[in-house]
């Protein structure tokens, strides 16, 4: 049973709680009629990528349709309903054709002018009752029983909700869902990726347009009267603060913002002018607040924390899927190396190395091509076994243990040239490293299967994040540049947790920009873990690193900070062959 | 309509005009500098015009109290975000800026306030009270999100907007103000009556485009503004403090937003919350100009203020209906030119 259900169940149980109420049970179907609506925030905002201010207006259609056909008793609410999706869709695509082809802020700002523009129509047409709008709508009736009381009414929209719940989940699981899933975070990746951004934006705003008028819908019989106030321009800046406060990339979220915002609206309503005297919406100055806040503190919103929580309360899932490094007290040993040796036949490619890796450092390791840098690499990883010598991580031997071993120690390497499946998406490569972290205790909890895939994705979407690639996770792999594949190596790298990242040249062959890019990134994966790093890049080496190793011919030449490697006699005459200008390229009469 | 209506409304639209143009410039400034869809422009607005219309009756408007936590809000941001790289100098500025200024203005408000010294200095003073708002608020609510998308930008704009509109009332009350003008004279230019109100709100904006366009062209803070609105990064390539940059535009923003409020206090009366409608008919102005171009968003907030006044004539109803609809064939005409979907941001 998966924990979403129960919580829909518990939901249901909860206006029947005896002693619960009516108020209360009020605020639940206020917050349920509320939550269909913002469930379409959540495709259309925190998964697609775009905002609209018209959310509440194409609520207002939905209720003002409903009502229109109904009061009086002219038609079956039931056959509204249908009635009120549909034109709530159409004015949805309307909006949608004109705007969306447009850079996102266009949307925004187009559905704000629409939100106000509509207001004042409704408010002033006779059609509509103008201000004062259309009383006696009916109830909605099921088999014969009239849904009038609260309590009966939440079963409507409970149902409303699981059904909405389900439609999203099917939707972005489609193919079209998935379109909709890569707009976000730029529609230039989406566009590589073959995505119809336009078809595809238009088809969130619809369906979000289309969940509204459902709101709208069960709003007009649950207060059996509209008018426009509740589908103003503040009312679609509510849903938005319910699906930001909740979080707007959950289905979760939706459900929670609207139950929090309802509440406290309604207790705010009561309480401060209480407190401050007079009478106002004195209760826009806290959500106001609550907004800018929550995009600066948790712009993801209350519901991952929650999420997150939980999983803390039950600690053997976390500790089975992922154990939790702690991290070394800087500066103390992780790594040490003593007299390592490898020798090909007769050639000694690393010849009794001796090193140590201190906990948050950033090492360079430099020499001339063929100084054993790269096998000293494979040996450290457990491509390659040593002749003599012994590793130490954190004072266990490890040179006999495979590599997957040291990688679930925590030693991950990103290779010279990227090692990544093109085929499969950015994503899946990514998923697929997590995968083979958390693999081995699959076996142990057959029962959260989905669970852990759950989290396999979420690591796996944290190391792309912090690569930079989160955008382009659809992305076939083999379509990335050079340089982004480069850091999905890395990101792939990441996704196995590692306290000690070994880099193998993870500049070569990139630009600039891309260069300065992937720096920025190394520095901030030393504030998390140990980075040891090859590269013949000696602006960055000697800008990013510590304390650089020089290798020469598989011996360790010097050891020292850059400044003092640069000014080696030793290295220069040996490891440059007297060429000193490349190590201090800057230095005045370079060539 | 005879002619004389028509030059009537005319005359009206382009009075209104004028103000629109005043807030779409530096709408356009501030998303041009830090992408920023400032939707609570028109608060400033209001402020400007309600702080100044109680100083008109020798009052201390209450909106100094906002000043001063602001400020002290924007003291801690700033305290606690430069915690690492505080030294002397940085926190001399820090604290001049949101510290001394704001109780500087707070104290010569309630010392001046009840004597009553007449318009210009109550203009300037209520401009002194919401101008650094427009700054601090910058500090405290969007330089934190500095690097945020366009959207969640905008979506803090909304925040910030919702809070002052609530601030407005619980500082100005319900109750509508009008202020005295600025000059009870009155010109008669054939069938026109112009107040001098009139003029002195074309002066004002013909002085600020043209004082904003030597600042952007002349200036190094505002070729620095120039630049950042270019591009961000390239900007801090170079070294412009974009944050900085960030800063003055806010501040601008503020103090367009009084001066627009100050101007039109006299001629309307103006509540609380009506800085939103007039901030918002400054965006559909900023939006025919595409976000990007000053001179064709203040001519058509010229033609904004001139579809409104009609609108009000013909079907004052729907007068906001009719404004609002304006920017629908804009969007499509760009829709249309734009032919591929734009960059998300």
């Amino acid at each position: 049973m998966k924990i979403p259900a129960i919580g829909l169940l518990v939901l249901l149980a909860l206006p029947f709680v005896p002693g619960m109420p009516s108020y209360w049970v009020t605020l639940l179907d206020m917050s349920g009629i509320a939550a269909t609506t913002v469930i379409g925030l959540v495709v259309l905002t925190g998964i697609g990528g775009m905002t609209s201010f018209a959310q509440a207006s194409f609520v207002g259609i939905g209720a003002y349709t409903t009502a229109l056909l109904t009061h009086g008793g002219a038609v079956s609410p039931w056959l509204a309903l249908p009635v009120a999706l549909i034109l709530s869709g159409i004015a949805a695509l309307f909006i949608g054709l004109i705007t969306l082809r447009l850079s996102g802020h266009y949307l925004a700002l187009g559905t704000l002018a629409w939100s106000v523009s509509l207001y004042y129509l409704v408010g002033n047409l006779d059609l509509f009752g103008r201000y004062d709008g259309i009383p006696g709508i009916p109830p909605v009736s099921v088999a014969g029983y009239r849904l009038l009381d609260s309590r009966a009414y939440f079963l409507l929209v409970w149902a409303a909700i699981v059904l909405s719940l389900l439609a999203t989940r099917n939707l972005l699981d489609s193919r079209v869902g998935r379109a909709v899933r890569a707009l976000q975070g730029g529609t230039t990746a989406a566009a590589s990726f073959g995505v119809q951004i336009f078809r595809a934006r238009l088809l969130a705003f619809v369906y979000a347009a289309v969940l509204a008028g459902l709101g709208g819908w069960l709003y007009a019989h649950f207060q059996r009267a509209v008018n426009p106030t509740p589908f103003g321009l503040d009312a679609s800046i509510d849903y938005l603060l319910m699906a930001v406060v909740g979080g707007a990339q959950y289905l979760g979220g939706a459900l929670l913002g609207a139950g929090l915002v309802t509440a406290a609206n309604d207790q705010l309503q009561d309480l401060l002018p209480r407190l401050i005297g007079g009478q106002g919406h004195y209760e826009t100055i806290v959500f106001g607040i609550l907004l800018v806040l929550i995009l600066q503190l948790a712009p993801e919103g209350i519901w991952p924390h929650l999420i997150r929580r939980r999983a803390r309360v039950r600690p053997i899932v976390d500790v089975a899927a992922a154990p939790t490094r702690e991290l070394p007290a800087p500066g103390a040993p992780v790594l040490q190396v003593q007299k390592l040796r490898k020798t090909f036949g007769g050639l000694v490619a690393v010849n009794d190395v001796s090193f140590a890796l201190n906990a948050g450092e950033i090492v360079g390791l430099i020499g001339p091509n063929g100084a054993g840098k790269t096998t000293f690499f494979n040996l450290l990883s457990g491509v390659a076994t040593p002749t003599d010598g012994e590793i130490y991580f954190k004072s266990e031997a490890i040179s006999k243990l495979s590599g997957p071993k040291r990688v679930a120690r925590g030693i991950a390497k990103a290779f010279q040239t990227a090692n990544i499946y093109p085929d499969e998406s950015v994503f899946q490569n990514a998923r697929l490293a997590a995968l083979a972290k958390v693999q081995g205790s699959f076996a142990l909890e057959p029962f959260r299967g989905s669970r852990r895939l759950r989290e396999v994705d979420e690591i796996a979407g944290a190391a792309l994040e912090q690569v930079d690639l989160g955008s382009v996770a659809e992305v076939r792999a083999g379509d990335l540049s050079h340089g982004d594949k480069k850091r999905l190596d890395i990101a792939v790298a990441l996704a196995t947790k590692p306290e000690i990242l070994l880099l193998d040249e993870p500049v070569a062959g990139m630009s600039i920009e891309e260069v300065h890019k992937t720096d920025l990134l190394i520095r901030g994966l030393a504030k998390r873990m140990t980075v040891l790093i090859i590269e013949h890049d000696m602006d960055l080496i000697m800008g990013i690193s510590d304390s650089i190793t020089v290798l020469h011919q598989g011996k360790v030449l010097a050891n020292g900070t850059p400044a003092e490697i640069r000014a080696s006699s030793i290295v220069q005459e040996a490891y440059l062959g007297g060429y000193e200008d490349t190590l201090a390229p800057h230095a005045p009469g370079a060539p | 309509m005879d002619a004389d209506i028509f030059l009537i409304l005319l005359q009206d639209g382009v009075v209104n005009g004028a103000i629109y143009a005043l807030l779409a410039l530096s709408l356009v400034l501030v998303f041009a500098v830090t992408r920023v869809i400032f939707i609570p422009q028109g608060e400033f607005v209001a402020f400007g015009a309600l702080s100044y219309a109680t100083l008109d009756l020798g009052r201390t408007p209450r909106s100094i109290w906002l000043l001063l936590a602001l400020g002290a809000a924007a003291t801690v941001c700033g305290l606690w975000t430069q915690r690492r790289t505080l030294n002397r100098t940085a926190l001399a500025m820090l604290l001049s800026e949101t510290a001394v200024f704001p109780l500087a203005v707070a104290g010569l408000v309630l010392w001046l306030a009840p004597l009553k010294l007449g318009v210009a200095v109550e203009a300037i003073l209520a401009l002194a009270i919401v101008t650094p708002m427009g700054l601090l608020i910058y500090r405290v609510a969007f330089q934190p999100l500095a690097e945020a998308s366009v959207l969640v930008l905008l979506i803090a704009a909304v925040g910030v907007h919702l809070a002052l509109v609530g601030l407005g009332l619980v500082f100005f009350g319900p109750e509508g103000s009008r202020a005295t003008a600025f000059s009870s004279a009155n010109f008669t230019l054939g069938p026109l009556s112009v107040p001098g109100q009139a003029l002195w709100i074309l002066g004002f904006t013909a002085l600020l485009i043209v004082g904003l366009y030597l600042f952007f062209g002349f200036t190094l803070h505002g070729k620095a503004l120039r630049a950042t609105a270019v591009n961000r990064l390239g900007a801090r390539l170079v070294g412009i403090p974009t944050a900085d940059a960030g800063r003055i535009a806010f501040g601008l923003a503020g103090f367009i937003g009084a001066l627009s409020g100050v101007l039109i206090a006299p001629l309307t009366t103006v509540y609380y919350d009506s800085g939103f409608l007039i901030g918002l008919k400054g965006f559909v102005a900023a939006i025919v100009g595409g976000l990007v171009s000053y001179p064709i968003a203040a001519t058509a907030a010229i033609a904004v203020g001139c579809v409104e006044s009609f609108a009000s004539f013909w079907a004052s109803a729907f007068k906001e209906v009719i404004v609002f609809s304006v920017i629908v064939p804009v969007l499509l005409w760009l829709s249309l030119r734009s032919g591929a979907p734009a960059e998300e941001e």
